[in-house]
């Protein structure tokens, strides 16, 4: 018992010690792409343009609180679109494609960290540009700056966190299709409908019809988008209930992706050898 | 002239043809896409349909007429996956590989070449689905047509169109400077996105914005508007004179930019 412990530990440590050395060399990487992710962190304006048009329709006009409601929340929409970008299906593709996958399948740590770990290094290299586009959102829209109560400043990262990493492990099943069929990447699109209409990201779910939004709630997808803006937006009052649901979903696809990966790699003829 | 039409709409057919048999190699993707314009579909018409309840509007417009702007933005959505998508993210790549270089040599118009090589059929859903919303909608608010507005109406969706190409173009030749473009296309989507909703459903400042800087009022809502017939003549007159000097400028910003092109590893 107590041997297996030191064992445990021992291959904690020499992961953790592998995980720090590729964040650290994914940060140095796309820090060289600054640029790049500047542009990226500009295409995720959606939220804005849907902003706008919410705010000017007859539904916030309606009384003073709604507009309010709009403006807070899709400008926290579009910070935890931010932080939840996930694009590990092309760039799994394009390895596999252009054999990059098979010296990746040598090492002794699984392909699933590094992809892992350059979505946080994008993610951390990011934190300027959009610190930038807020103070110009702040300045240009009337009434939208707010300041959320001290327990969400030190909720909400988390519950981002925990939406980006259920929105990665959604996205590394997917991409486990490209063992099966080279051209994967079209169901990237398709895994992007129920995104974009059942998460939140162009209306708050509390404008659908009710049945709709429970249905809603069954699928992860109101936990990318809809909760963690709620709750930066300062309107999630007791938000124990949805972390526990996030936990879950991230419980049931990571057993998911991991049976689709050993089933993905028992597959794998290494492209081109 | 006559010859030279002839001679382009046969390389037209040529290209065409072949792109069509290497695309239908992937008869998967069809499935696959027809499963997100599907969705994609009523999807849209939910987030529409929300602004609608309880007697609301959105922007002053019916909800039919609401209709006809989402018709013709899905119909931009087939035409740009069919052609922009699969022509012009390949630049890029020539100027990169700098086989940009047998692209200059054949005896024909590069940015022709450039532009329409490729085709890819799964974008043809959509134009059709497009349009047939979008004659859903005209049909529903019961205008009567005349031959003159159905005349207008075509002129501005060929203009909406060739304004469509020419942003893109004009985006893509950037690459001959910048080889890393692809991004702005990105960020180019995601603003085109606003075009699904009339243009007056927008704040003051962001619709003087999607104007007369990025011109995405002339994309579906002017279009629109000429469907519904209740486009005035101003607004004509100025959307063509928008896709004349936009394809204009796209052809001469081309040609200047190929001035600073000098190939690669030479």
């Amino acid at each position: 018992m107590y041997i297996s412990l030191v064992k445990l530990k021992r291959k904690l440590v020499k992961f953790t010690n592998i995980f720090r050395a590729l964040l650290t060399s994914q940060y140095s990487l796309m820090h060289e792409y600054r640029a790049e992710i500047a542009l990226w962190a500009i295409s995720g304006l959606l939220p804005l343009i849907m902003l706008g048009i919410w705010t000017q329709s007859s539904f916030a006009n309606f009384n003073g609180s709604n507009y309010n409601f709009f403006v807070k929340y899709f400008i926290s929409a579009f910070i935890v679109r931010q932080f939840t970008a996930v694009w590990v299906i092309i760039s799994f593709e394009e390895d596999n494609l252009e054999g990059r996958l098979s010296p990746f399948l040598l090492q002794p740590i699984s392909p699933f960290w590094r992809y892992f770990s350059s979505h946080i290094a994008e993610q951390l290299t990011r934190i300027p540009f959009v610190f930038f586009i807020l103070i110009i959102i702040f300045l240009g829209i009337q009434d939208s700056f707010w300041i959320p109560p001290f327990h969400t400043i030190l909720l909400s990262p988390i519950a981002i966190f925990l939406a980006f990493v259920i929105r990665f492990l959604l996205h590394w099943i997917f991409a486990m299709c490209c063992f099966f069929n080279d051209k994967a990447s079209s169901l990237e699109r398709l895994l992007l409908i129920p995104y974009l209409f059942l998460s939140g990201l162009v209306a708050p779910l509390e404008t659908y019809p009710e049945i709709l939004r429970t249905a809603a709630y069954f699928t992860p997808f109101p936990y990318l988008i809809s909760f963690p803006s709620l709750l930066l937006s300062g309107s999630i009052v007791n938000p124990l209930n949805y972390f526990m649901h996030q936990l879950i979903w991230i419980f049931i696809l990571s057993i998911f992706s991991f049976c689709a990966w050993r089933l993905g790699v028992r597959h794998y003829s290494a492209m081109g050898a | 002239m006559i010859k030279l039409i002839k001679k382009y709409t046969n390389f037209l057919v040529l290209f065409w043809s072949t792109s069509l048999s290497i695309e239908l190699e992937y008869r998967l993707n069809l499935i696959v896409d027809i499963f997100t314009l599907v969705g994609n579909l009523f999807g849209s018409l939910l987030v529409l349909s929300l602004f609608y309840t309880n007697h609301h509007t959105l922007g002053g417009w019916s909800w039919s007429a609401a209709l006809v702007v989402l018709g013709l933005f899905t119909t931009l959505e087939g035409f740009t996956s069919s052609i922009l998508q699969p022509n012009l993210s390949k630049i890029v790549r020539y100027v990169q590989l700098g086989t940009l270089d047998y692209v200059l040599l054949k005896p024909i118009s590069s940015q022709y070449w450039l532009s329409f090589r490729y085709f890819s059929p799964w974008g043809i859903p959509s134009i059709i689905v497009g349009f047939l919303i979008s004659i859903y909608g005209v049909i529903s608010t019961s205008n009567q047509f005349n031959t003159i507005s159905i005349i207008c109406s075509i002129i501005m969706i060929i203009s909406s169109l060739i304004t469509l190409y020419s942003i893109w173009f004009i985006l893509a030749t950037t690459s001959i400077w910048f080889v890393k473009v692809w991004n702005v296309n990105e960020v180019l989507k995601s603003i085109l996105i606003a075009g699904r909703f009339p243009i007056s459903s927008y704040p003051n400042i962001v619709r003087t914005i999607f104007t007369f800087i990025i011109p995405i009022a002339f994309l579906t809502t002017i279009p629109a508007e000429a469907l519904l017939g209740r486009l005035d003549v101003y607004w004509f007159l100025f959307s063509l004179i928008i896709s004349a000097t936009l394809l204009f400028t796209s052809i001469r910003f081309w040609l200047y930019a190929l001035n600073f092109y000098t190939s690669a590893s030479s």
